[in-house]
Protein backbone atom coordinates (compact mmCIF):
# COMPACT_ATOMS: atom_id res chain seq x y z
CA UNK A 1 0.00 0.00 0.00
CA UNK A 2 1.05 3.19 -1.16
CA UNK A 3 1.72 6.46 1.60
CA UNK A 4 -0.39 8.80 -0.90
CA UNK A 5 -3.45 6.36 -0.62
CA UNK A 6 -4.08 8.11 2.65
CA UNK A 7 -5.01 10.74 1.53
CA UNK A 8 -7.98 10.01 0.21
CA UNK A 9 -10.87 12.47 1.28
CA UNK A 10 -13.68 11.12 -1.08
CA UNK A 11 -14.26 7.84 -2.70
CA UNK A 12 -16.20 7.71 -5.71
CA UNK A 13 -17.32 4.68 -7.75
CA UNK A 14 -18.42 4.91 -11.14
CA UNK A 15 -20.27 2.44 -13.32
CA UNK A 16 -23.05 1.29 -15.53
CA UNK A 17 -23.96 -1.94 -17.29
CA UNK A 18 -23.24 -4.96 -14.77
CA UNK A 19 -21.57 -2.61 -12.14
CA UNK A 20 -24.58 -3.68 -9.57
CA UNK A 21 -23.26 -7.20 -8.72
CA UNK A 22 -19.91 -6.10 -7.93
CA UNK A 23 -20.74 -3.20 -5.58
CA UNK A 24 -22.52 -6.16 -3.93
CA UNK A 25 -19.42 -7.75 -3.60
CA UNK A 26 -18.02 -5.18 -2.14
CA UNK A 27 -20.38 -3.60 0.02
CA UNK A 28 -20.30 -6.42 2.53
CA UNK A 29 -16.27 -6.07 3.33
CA UNK A 30 -16.49 -2.66 3.78
CA UNK A 31 -14.96 -1.52 7.37
CA UNK A 32 -17.53 0.05 9.36
CA UNK A 33 -15.54 2.95 9.97
CA UNK A 34 -14.01 4.72 6.92
CA UNK A 35 -11.94 7.95 7.11
CA UNK A 36 -14.11 9.52 3.96
CA UNK A 37 -17.74 9.04 2.27
CA UNK A 38 -18.11 7.27 -1.12
CA UNK A 39 -20.15 8.54 -3.65
CA UNK A 40 -21.70 5.99 -6.40
CA UNK A 41 -22.74 7.04 -9.61
CA UNK A 42 -24.60 4.53 -11.75
CA UNK A 43 -26.66 4.68 -14.80
CA UNK A 44 -29.86 4.08 -14.16
CA UNK A 45 -33.07 4.88 -15.97
CA UNK A 46 -35.28 7.66 -14.52
CA UNK A 47 -38.13 6.91 -12.19
CA UNK A 48 -36.58 3.33 -10.76
CA UNK A 49 -36.16 5.49 -7.19
CA UNK A 50 -35.28 3.88 -4.35
CA UNK A 51 -34.86 0.54 -5.00
CA UNK A 52 -31.23 0.41 -5.73
CA UNK A 53 -31.26 2.30 -2.16
CA UNK A 54 -32.95 -0.56 -0.60
CA UNK A 55 -30.84 -3.54 -2.33
CA UNK A 56 -27.40 -1.58 -1.43
CA UNK A 57 -28.17 -1.19 1.89
CA UNK A 58 -29.09 -4.74 2.18
CA UNK A 59 -25.28 -5.24 1.42
CA UNK A 60 -23.76 -3.42 3.86
CA UNK A 61 -23.52 -2.20 7.62
CA UNK A 62 -22.77 1.56 6.27
CA UNK A 63 -25.74 4.01 6.18
CA UNK A 64 -26.54 4.14 2.15
CA UNK A 65 -28.51 7.44 1.71
CA UNK A 66 -29.78 8.76 -1.98
CA UNK A 67 -28.25 12.25 -2.30
CA UNK A 68 -30.52 15.40 -2.37
CA UNK A 69 -29.87 18.93 -2.79
CA UNK A 70 -27.21 20.20 -0.71
CA UNK A 71 -26.82 17.20 1.65
CA UNK A 72 -23.77 17.27 4.27
CA UNK A 73 -21.60 14.42 3.83
CA UNK A 74 -20.21 12.46 6.25
CA UNK A 75 -17.21 9.66 6.46
CA UNK A 76 -18.44 6.27 6.65
CA UNK A 77 -21.49 7.31 4.66
CA UNK A 78 -22.44 5.70 1.31
CA UNK A 79 -23.87 8.54 -0.93
CA UNK A 80 -25.75 7.46 -4.17
CA UNK A 81 -26.53 9.73 -6.77
CA UNK A 82 -30.15 10.14 -7.74
CA UNK A 83 -31.51 8.98 -10.70
CA UNK A 84 -32.20 11.80 -13.75
CA UNK A 85 -29.61 14.56 -11.45
CA UNK A 86 -25.90 15.40 -12.40
CA UNK A 87 -24.71 15.06 -8.60
CA UNK A 88 -21.50 18.13 -8.45
CA UNK A 89 -19.47 19.13 -5.13
CA UNK A 90 -20.26 22.67 -4.13
CA UNK A 91 -17.25 21.94 -1.49
CA UNK A 92 -15.55 19.43 0.75
CA UNK A 93 -18.75 18.88 2.86
CA UNK A 94 -21.82 19.53 0.48
CA UNK A 95 -23.21 18.17 -2.53
CA UNK A 96 -26.00 19.76 -5.08
CA UNK A 97 -28.16 18.89 -7.96
CA UNK A 98 -27.74 19.65 -11.25
CA UNK A 99 -30.41 18.88 -13.99
CA UNK A 100 -28.40 20.36 -16.89
CA UNK A 101 -28.08 18.51 -20.19
CA UNK A 102 -27.44 14.79 -19.99
CA UNK A 103 -23.37 13.74 -21.15
CA UNK A 104 -22.48 10.92 -22.53
CA UNK A 105 -26.36 10.45 -22.92
CA UNK A 106 -26.29 9.88 -19.10
CA UNK A 107 -27.93 12.10 -16.30
CA UNK A 108 -26.07 11.22 -14.02
CA UNK A 109 -22.98 11.50 -15.66
CA UNK A 110 -19.79 9.52 -13.70
CA UNK A 111 -17.91 12.75 -15.51
CA UNK A 112 -19.65 15.53 -14.36
CA UNK A 113 -19.25 13.64 -10.78
CA UNK A 114 -15.77 12.69 -11.51
CA UNK A 115 -14.81 15.88 -12.63
CA UNK A 116 -16.21 18.18 -9.98
CA UNK A 117 -14.71 16.37 -7.17
CA UNK A 118 -11.46 15.79 -8.51
CA UNK A 119 -11.83 19.86 -8.96
CA UNK A 120 -12.67 20.27 -4.95
CA UNK A 121 -10.45 17.64 -3.69
CA UNK A 122 -7.39 17.68 -5.51
CA UNK A 123 -5.08 15.09 -4.73
CA UNK A 124 -7.76 13.84 -2.23
CA UNK A 125 -10.23 12.30 -4.52
CA UNK A 126 -9.97 8.56 -5.07
CA UNK A 127 -12.03 6.92 -8.22
CA UNK A 128 -12.92 3.49 -8.73
CA UNK A 129 -14.37 3.05 -12.04
CA UNK A 130 -16.71 -0.58 -12.79
CA UNK A 131 -17.88 -2.50 -15.71
CA UNK A 132 -19.78 -0.25 -18.15
CA UNK A 133 -20.77 -0.35 -21.99
CA UNK A 134 -20.16 3.36 -23.15
CA UNK A 135 -17.47 6.54 -22.51
CA UNK A 136 -18.82 8.06 -19.61
CA UNK A 137 -16.25 8.05 -16.74
CA UNK A 138 -12.78 8.05 -19.06
CA UNK A 139 -12.59 12.20 -19.03
CA UNK A 140 -13.49 11.71 -15.49
CA UNK A 141 -10.75 10.02 -14.88
CA UNK A 142 -8.25 12.05 -16.42
CA UNK A 143 -9.71 14.80 -14.38
CA UNK A 144 -8.73 12.80 -11.76
CA UNK A 145 -5.07 12.40 -12.52
CA UNK A 146 -5.01 15.81 -13.79
CA UNK A 147 -5.48 17.32 -10.42
CA UNK A 148 -3.17 14.42 -8.43
CA UNK A 149 -5.78 12.25 -7.25
CA UNK A 150 -6.01 8.55 -7.32
CA UNK A 151 -7.30 6.11 -10.13
CA UNK A 152 -8.67 2.43 -9.70
CA UNK A 153 -10.05 0.41 -12.30
CA UNK A 154 -11.88 -2.94 -12.24
CA UNK A 155 -9.68 -5.96 -13.99
CA UNK A 156 -11.75 -5.64 -17.48
CA UNK A 157 -11.43 -9.55 -17.32
CA UNK A 158 -13.81 -9.40 -14.57
CA UNK A 159 -16.12 -7.16 -16.03
CA UNK A 160 -19.36 -8.34 -17.20
CA UNK A 161 -19.17 -5.39 -20.09
CA UNK A 162 -15.52 -4.46 -20.22
CA UNK A 163 -15.67 -1.41 -22.83
CA UNK A 164 -15.36 1.53 -20.12
CA UNK A 165 -12.31 -0.10 -18.24
CA UNK A 166 -10.22 -0.97 -21.57
CA UNK A 167 -11.05 2.38 -22.58
CA UNK A 168 -9.45 3.43 -19.16
CA UNK A 169 -6.50 1.52 -19.58
CA UNK A 170 -5.61 2.95 -23.88
CA UNK A 171 -4.85 6.49 -22.66
CA UNK A 172 -4.11 6.48 -18.90
CA UNK A 173 -1.49 5.51 -16.08
CA UNK A 174 -4.07 3.40 -13.73
CA UNK A 175 -2.97 3.17 -10.00
CA UNK A 176 -4.04 0.18 -9.25
CA UNK A 177 -6.29 -2.54 -11.11
CA UNK A 178 -8.98 -4.51 -8.98
CA UNK A 179 -10.84 -7.90 -9.03
CA UNK A 180 -14.12 -7.33 -6.99
CA UNK A 181 -12.77 -9.86 -4.71
CA UNK A 182 -9.90 -7.61 -3.91
CA UNK A 183 -12.07 -4.69 -3.80
CA UNK A 184 -12.95 -3.93 -0.10
CA UNK A 185 -9.67 -4.81 1.34
CA UNK A 186 -8.25 -2.27 -0.80
CA UNK A 187 -10.42 0.37 -0.09
CA UNK A 188 -10.50 -0.23 3.91
CA UNK A 189 -6.88 0.38 3.50
CA UNK A 190 -6.77 3.82 2.39
CA UNK A 191 -8.70 4.24 5.71
CA UNK A 192 -6.34 6.65 7.65
CA UNK A 193 -8.30 6.42 10.44
CA UNK A 194 -6.33 2.64 11.14
CA UNK B 1 -17.93 16.75 -24.98
CA UNK B 2 -14.50 17.38 -23.06
CA UNK B 3 -15.70 20.19 -20.34
CA UNK B 4 -12.45 22.56 -20.14
CA UNK B 5 -11.37 24.25 -17.50
CA UNK B 6 -11.37 27.94 -18.88
CA UNK B 7 -12.86 29.79 -15.97
CA UNK B 8 -11.45 29.93 -12.51
CA UNK B 9 -13.27 30.48 -9.52
CA UNK B 10 -11.91 33.45 -8.97
CA UNK B 11 -12.83 34.91 -12.58
CA UNK B 12 -16.23 33.57 -12.15
CA UNK B 13 -16.31 36.12 -9.24
CA UNK B 14 -15.15 39.01 -11.29
CA UNK B 15 -17.69 38.27 -14.19
CA UNK B 16 -20.64 38.16 -11.52
CA UNK B 17 -19.85 41.34 -10.28
CA UNK B 18 -19.22 42.88 -13.88
CA UNK B 19 -22.82 41.25 -14.32
CA UNK B 20 -24.59 42.59 -11.73
CA UNK B 21 -22.95 46.11 -11.65
CA UNK B 22 -23.15 46.72 -15.41
CA UNK B 23 -26.94 44.63 -15.90
CA UNK B 24 -28.05 44.49 -12.60
CA UNK B 25 -28.56 40.70 -12.53
CA UNK B 26 -27.23 38.95 -9.68
CA UNK B 27 -26.04 35.86 -9.74
CA UNK B 28 -23.34 35.82 -6.83
CA UNK B 29 -25.68 33.84 -4.62
CA UNK B 30 -26.27 30.63 -7.61
CA UNK B 31 -24.17 27.73 -6.68
CA UNK B 32 -20.93 27.96 -7.54
CA UNK B 33 -20.70 24.20 -9.16
CA UNK B 34 -22.89 24.34 -11.45
CA UNK B 35 -22.57 27.83 -12.65
CA UNK B 36 -19.08 27.43 -13.49
CA UNK B 37 -19.96 24.57 -15.68
CA UNK B 38 -22.39 26.86 -17.33
CA UNK B 39 -19.52 29.61 -17.90
CA UNK B 40 -17.35 26.36 -19.44
CA UNK B 41 -20.15 25.67 -21.33
CA UNK B 42 -20.99 28.86 -23.10
CA UNK B 43 -17.53 29.52 -23.68
CA UNK B 44 -17.21 26.39 -25.97
CA UNK B 45 -20.66 27.35 -27.41
CA UNK B 46 -19.19 30.66 -28.38
CA UNK B 47 -15.66 29.95 -28.80
CA UNK B 48 -13.99 31.85 -26.31
CA UNK B 49 -10.70 30.55 -25.60
CA UNK B 50 -10.06 32.41 -22.27
CA UNK B 51 -11.69 34.13 -19.65
CA UNK B 52 -11.01 37.71 -21.07
CA UNK B 53 -12.40 37.08 -24.41
CA UNK B 54 -15.82 36.24 -22.54
CA UNK B 55 -15.76 39.09 -20.19
CA UNK B 56 -14.68 41.36 -22.83
CA UNK B 57 -17.55 40.38 -25.08
CA UNK B 58 -20.23 40.71 -21.74
CA UNK B 59 -18.67 43.88 -21.08
CA UNK B 60 -18.77 45.63 -23.81
CA UNK B 61 -21.85 43.81 -25.93
CA UNK B 62 -24.97 44.42 -24.14
CA UNK B 63 -25.96 42.95 -26.78
CA UNK B 64 -25.22 39.54 -26.01
CA UNK B 65 -26.41 39.11 -23.06
CA UNK B 66 -30.24 38.27 -23.05
CA UNK B 67 -28.22 34.83 -25.19
CA UNK B 68 -25.73 34.94 -22.07
CA UNK B 69 -28.86 34.49 -19.81
CA UNK B 70 -30.57 31.98 -22.09
CA UNK B 71 -27.20 29.46 -21.87
CA UNK B 72 -26.37 30.36 -18.33
CA UNK B 73 -29.35 29.22 -16.59
CA UNK B 74 -30.20 25.71 -17.02
CA UNK B 75 -33.64 25.39 -19.12
CA UNK B 76 -34.35 21.48 -18.71
CA UNK B 77 -37.75 20.36 -18.09
CA UNK B 78 -40.03 17.95 -19.17
CA UNK B 79 -43.85 17.21 -19.31
CA UNK B 80 -44.98 15.21 -16.29
CA UNK B 81 -41.52 14.47 -15.00
CA UNK B 82 -42.25 12.63 -11.48
CA UNK B 83 -45.54 11.49 -12.51
CA UNK B 84 -46.54 10.00 -8.97
CA UNK B 85 -46.66 14.02 -8.55
CA UNK B 86 -48.69 15.06 -11.10
CA UNK B 87 -51.12 12.07 -10.13
CA UNK B 88 -50.64 13.56 -6.49
CA UNK B 89 -51.88 16.81 -7.71
CA UNK B 90 -54.32 15.42 -9.91
CA UNK B 91 -55.79 13.08 -7.26
CA UNK B 92 -55.17 15.59 -4.26
CA UNK B 93 -54.37 19.23 -4.27
CA UNK B 94 -56.28 19.88 -7.04
CA UNK B 95 -59.81 18.17 -5.66
CA UNK B 96 -59.13 21.26 -2.60
CA UNK B 97 -57.99 23.94 -4.77
CA UNK B 98 -61.16 23.23 -6.61
CA UNK B 99 -63.33 24.85 -3.50
CA UNK B 100 -61.80 27.55 -4.49
CA UNK B 101 -64.28 30.22 -6.83
CA UNK B 102 -60.90 31.18 -8.60
CA UNK B 103 -57.86 29.65 -8.37
CA UNK B 104 -54.54 31.01 -9.05
CA UNK B 105 -50.89 29.15 -9.20
CA UNK B 106 -47.56 30.43 -10.13
CA UNK B 107 -44.94 28.06 -11.96
CA UNK B 108 -41.74 29.85 -10.73
CA UNK B 109 -39.17 29.42 -13.07
CA UNK B 110 -40.96 27.81 -16.03
CA UNK B 111 -38.59 27.54 -18.29
CA UNK B 112 -39.76 26.78 -22.07
CA UNK B 113 -42.97 25.60 -20.52
CA UNK B 114 -43.66 21.85 -20.60
CA UNK B 115 -44.81 21.87 -16.80
CA UNK B 116 -47.45 24.79 -17.39
CA UNK B 117 -49.12 22.69 -20.42
CA UNK B 118 -48.89 19.78 -18.46
CA UNK B 119 -50.70 21.51 -15.18
CA UNK B 120 -53.15 22.90 -17.64
CA UNK B 121 -53.86 19.25 -18.76
CA UNK B 122 -54.97 18.88 -15.54
CA UNK B 123 -57.12 21.65 -14.92
CA UNK B 124 -58.90 20.58 -18.16
CA UNK B 125 -59.29 17.15 -17.11
CA UNK B 126 -60.17 17.96 -13.40
CA UNK B 127 -62.81 20.46 -14.72
CA UNK B 128 -61.23 23.26 -13.13
CA UNK B 129 -59.54 25.05 -15.92
CA UNK B 130 -61.97 27.53 -16.79
CA UNK B 131 -61.85 29.71 -13.38
CA UNK B 132 -57.91 28.87 -13.05
CA UNK B 133 -54.92 31.63 -14.03
CA UNK B 134 -51.58 30.02 -14.43
CA UNK B 135 -48.66 32.31 -14.48
CA UNK B 136 -45.67 31.45 -15.68
CA UNK B 137 -42.93 33.75 -15.14
CA UNK B 138 -39.07 32.84 -15.60
CA UNK B 139 -35.53 34.87 -15.60
CA UNK B 140 -35.11 34.31 -19.44
CA UNK B 141 -37.05 36.67 -22.10
CA UNK B 142 -35.84 33.73 -24.85
CA UNK B 143 -37.52 30.38 -22.63
CA UNK B 144 -40.85 32.39 -21.91
CA UNK B 145 -40.93 33.29 -25.77
CA UNK B 146 -41.00 29.64 -26.50
CA UNK B 147 -43.32 28.97 -23.75
CA UNK B 148 -46.15 31.26 -25.33
CA UNK B 149 -46.02 29.20 -28.59
CA UNK B 150 -46.66 25.84 -27.06
CA UNK B 151 -44.59 24.13 -29.66
CA UNK B 152 -42.38 21.59 -28.91
CA UNK B 153 -39.42 18.82 -30.38
CA UNK B 154 -41.64 15.72 -30.90
CA UNK B 155 -38.66 13.80 -30.12
CA UNK B 156 -39.39 13.47 -26.01
CA UNK B 157 -43.28 13.50 -26.98
CA UNK B 158 -43.23 9.04 -26.49
CA UNK B 159 -41.84 9.58 -23.34
CA UNK B 160 -44.49 12.56 -22.03
CA UNK B 161 -47.13 9.95 -23.05
CA UNK B 162 -46.19 7.76 -20.63
CA UNK B 163 -45.71 9.98 -18.18
CA UNK B 164 -48.96 11.61 -18.76
CA UNK B 165 -50.53 7.95 -17.99
CA UNK B 166 -48.23 7.28 -15.04
CA UNK B 167 -49.75 9.89 -13.80
CA UNK B 168 -53.00 9.16 -13.94
CA UNK B 169 -54.36 10.55 -17.44
CA UNK B 170 -56.72 8.92 -19.27
CA UNK B 171 -57.07 10.48 -22.91
CA UNK B 172 -54.22 10.05 -25.42
CA UNK B 173 -51.56 12.77 -24.43
CA UNK B 174 -51.45 13.42 -28.46
CA UNK B 175 -55.48 15.02 -28.85
CA UNK B 176 -54.07 17.69 -27.09
CA UNK B 177 -51.29 18.60 -29.68
CA UNK B 178 -50.93 18.34 -33.59
CA UNK B 179 -47.99 17.44 -35.20
CA UNK B 180 -45.80 19.57 -37.33
CA UNK B 181 -42.73 17.37 -39.13
CA UNK B 182 -40.10 17.62 -35.79
CA UNK B 183 -42.85 19.25 -34.24
CA UNK B 184 -45.73 19.28 -32.20
CA UNK B 185 -48.06 22.67 -31.34
CA UNK B 186 -50.58 22.50 -28.48
CA UNK B 187 -53.82 23.37 -28.53
CA UNK B 188 -54.22 27.15 -27.81
CA UNK B 189 -57.16 25.91 -25.62
CA UNK B 190 -54.61 25.44 -23.04
CA UNK B 191 -52.84 28.50 -23.40
CA UNK B 192 -55.53 30.91 -23.18
CA UNK B 193 -55.17 31.03 -19.00
CA UNK B 194 -51.51 31.57 -19.10
CA UNK B 195 -49.89 34.26 -18.33
CA UNK B 196 -46.07 34.70 -19.59
CA UNK B 197 -44.14 37.07 -17.53
CA UNK B 198 -40.76 37.76 -16.83
CA UNK B 199 -39.70 37.54 -13.45
CA UNK B 200 -36.34 37.28 -11.25
CA UNK B 201 -36.03 35.29 -8.40
CA UNK B 202 -33.52 36.72 -6.89
CA UNK B 203 -34.48 40.70 -7.06
CA UNK B 204 -37.96 40.81 -8.20
CA UNK B 205 -40.95 41.00 -5.25
CA UNK B 206 -43.99 39.26 -4.71
CA UNK B 207 -46.39 40.11 -7.41
CA UNK B 208 -50.13 38.28 -6.20
CA UNK B 209 -51.29 35.91 -3.90
CA UNK B 210 -51.95 31.81 -4.89
CA UNK B 211 -53.09 28.48 -4.03
CA UNK B 212 -50.58 27.19 -5.61
CA UNK B 213 -46.79 27.65 -6.27
CA UNK B 214 -44.34 25.37 -8.20
CA UNK B 215 -40.96 25.55 -8.14
CA UNK B 216 -39.23 22.73 -9.06
CA UNK B 217 -36.10 22.05 -10.07
CA UNK B 218 -34.91 26.23 -9.83
CA UNK B 219 -33.97 26.62 -6.50
CA UNK B 220 -31.26 23.53 -6.71
CA UNK B 221 -28.76 26.43 -8.73
CA UNK B 222 -29.31 28.94 -5.53
CA UNK B 223 -27.29 28.94 -2.40
CA UNK B 224 -28.85 28.49 0.93
CA UNK B 225 -29.23 32.25 1.48
CA UNK B 226 -30.81 32.82 -1.74
CA UNK B 227 -32.60 29.79 -1.00
CA UNK B 228 -34.39 31.25 2.33
CA UNK B 229 -34.98 34.40 0.77
CA UNK B 230 -36.73 32.76 -2.18
CA UNK B 231 -38.79 31.08 0.33
CA UNK B 232 -39.97 34.03 1.77
CA UNK B 233 -40.82 35.96 -1.73
CA UNK B 234 -43.32 32.51 -1.94
CA UNK B 235 -44.17 32.48 1.35
CA UNK B 236 -45.84 36.41 0.62
CA UNK B 237 -46.96 35.07 -2.38
CA UNK B 238 -49.19 31.81 -0.76
CA UNK B 239 -52.58 31.91 0.82
CA UNK B 240 -52.97 30.48 4.08
CA UNK B 241 -53.70 26.66 3.73
CA UNK B 242 -51.83 27.15 -0.18
CA UNK B 243 -49.71 24.72 -1.54
CA UNK B 244 -45.86 24.71 -2.61
CA UNK B 245 -44.54 22.25 -4.68
CA UNK B 246 -40.83 21.72 -5.08
CA UNK B 247 -38.30 19.14 -7.42
CA UNK B 248 -37.95 15.82 -6.43
CA UNK B 249 -34.68 16.63 -4.91
CA UNK B 250 -35.35 20.21 -3.05
CA UNK B 251 -36.95 20.41 0.31
CA UNK B 252 -38.01 23.65 2.85
CA UNK B 253 -37.20 21.28 5.85
CA UNK B 254 -33.72 22.93 6.46
CA UNK B 255 -35.61 26.58 5.79
CA UNK B 256 -36.21 29.64 7.99
CA UNK B 257 -39.59 28.75 7.03
CA UNK B 258 -40.16 25.29 7.84
CA UNK B 259 -42.39 25.82 10.66
CA UNK B 260 -44.53 26.78 8.88
CA UNK B 261 -45.43 24.21 6.43
CA UNK B 262 -46.59 20.63 6.74
CA UNK B 263 -45.57 17.97 3.84
CA UNK B 264 -47.94 16.73 2.22
CA UNK B 265 -47.90 12.27 2.06
CA UNK B 266 -44.14 12.18 1.56
CA UNK B 267 -44.49 13.98 -1.93
CA UNK B 268 -42.87 17.21 -2.56
CA UNK B 269 -45.96 19.36 -1.80
CA UNK B 270 -45.97 21.74 1.18
CA UNK B 271 -48.97 22.94 2.46
CA UNK B 272 -48.97 26.53 4.61
CA UNK B 273 -50.10 26.17 7.41
CA UNK B 274 -53.26 28.53 8.72
CA UNK B 275 -52.75 31.55 11.03
CA UNK B 276 -54.65 30.01 13.64
CA UNK B 277 -53.17 26.53 13.67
Amino acid sequence: MKNYYKQTGILLIGGSAGSIHVLLKMLPNLDKELSFPIIIVLHRKAGSESILEELLRAYTNLPVIEAYDKLKIHHSCIYLAPPDYHLLFEDKEHVIMDLSEKVNYSRPSIDVTFRSAAYIFKTGTTALLLSGANNDGVEGMRSVIRYGGTILLQDPDTAEVNYMPKQVLLGMQVHEILRPEDMASFINQLNSKQ
Amino acid sequence: MMEPDIVKDAEMEILLKDIFSIYDYDFTQYSKASLKRRLNRICIIDKFTSFAELRYRLVNDASYLPHFIEEITVNVTEMFRDPHFYKALRKDILPVLGTHPFIRIWIAGCATGEEAYSLAILLKETGLYERSLIYATDINPGALEKASRGIFPAGPMKQYAENYILSGGTKDLSSYYVSQYDRVRFHSALNEKMIFSTHNLVSDASFNEFQLILCRNVLIYFDKDLQNSVFKLFDDSLQPLGYLALGAKETIRFSNLDYKYRQWNNEKIWKKIGPES
